[in-house]
């Protein structure tokens, strides 16, 4: 089954704190339940996008890494 | 069933034994059980800014920032050298005697000429830093407190420092929020969920 993703958000090369600062300003431009994937290469973002989601409850549907890259699928609250 | 004394009728039992024994009375079929619809508070962060340091101010507004970004109500209380950075770009000496204005002559305010607590080498240091952040896309402090102003994080000034250092309102950003005092910091700190002295 493939995901239903609304927006693309391209972090890749960015470091902390930006891939989640720039999530939570692009999560809020979709409708709640609707879901965007962001890419991102800060090998922190693991951890942190996680946390971000326990704290804020956008749930993370996906998570994969390809190669370098780590993809997270996020559903608005 | 027993009757519910006015204490137990006035504040309802907090503690798990205190509920279970109620409950086994009978008590209190009045008190509302916890509704999972009512919102939760939302969290809160306090940080006193007091430094005006490169390698503080930075932990300030990437912590900051982050808050906002998570859905954390975050006030940052600016203090003492931490107010020198919020001062407007166009700035370049601030005061009304030679005292106020040799301050920023020695300390250059604005949040580009931040220097390091440590390892300054009159200047050397920072610009290594500088260096090193654009070669690992680190975002500097300036993006920073854009991203932070704009997710609503509220950066309130000292007034004291301001009085003591010359600084007017018109001198800093026009992003702070109005100048405070101990008192308002005191009350939002201990109203916060986590606070930070940076």
């Amino acid at each position: 089954m493939t995901l239903q993703i609304t927006q693309t958000l391209d972090a890749r090369g960015l470091s902390c704190p930006m891939p989640i600062v720039k999530t939570a300003q692009a999560i809020k431009t979709v409708a709640p339940g609707a879901l965007i994937e962001v890419l991102a290469t800060d090998p922190g973002s693991v951890k942190d996008f996680a946390a971000w989601s326990r704290t804020t409850g956008n749930e993370l549907v996906e998570q994969t890494a390809d190669g370098g890259v780590f993809r997270f699928v996020l559903r608005r609250k | 069933m027993t009757t519910p004394t006015f204490e137990q009728a006035v504040f309802p039992p907090l503690d798990p034994l205190a509920t279970a024994v109620a409950d086994v009375d009978g008590w209190p079929e009045a008190a509302p059980a916890p509704d999972d619809a009512t919102p939760t508070k939302t969290k809160e962060l306090v940080i006193v800014d007091w430094s005006g340091d490169l390698d503080k101010i930075w932990p300030v507004l990437i912590l900051s920032s982050t808050a906002a970004a998570s859905g954390v109500r975050c006030r940052v209380f600016v203090t003492f050298w931490g107010l020198l950075p919020f001062v407007k770009d166009d700035k370049r000496i601030v005061g009304d005697n030679w005292m106020q204005k040799m301050l920023t002559l020695m300390q250059r305010p604005g949040i580009d000429h931040l220097k390091l607590s440590k390892m300054n080498f009159m200047g050397m240091g920072p610009w290594m830093m500088g260096t090193l952040r654009k070669q690992y896309n680190v975002a500097s402090p300036r993006e920073l407190l854009e991203a932070a102003t704009a997710m609503g994080v509220e950066f309130i000034p000292c007034q004291m420092t301001m009085d003591m250092f010359g600084l007017k309102r018109e001198d800093l950003i026009d992003e702070m929020g109005e100048p405070a005092g101990a008192a308002t910091a005191i009350e939002i700190m201990t109203e916060a969920d986590a606070s930070l002295f940076i």
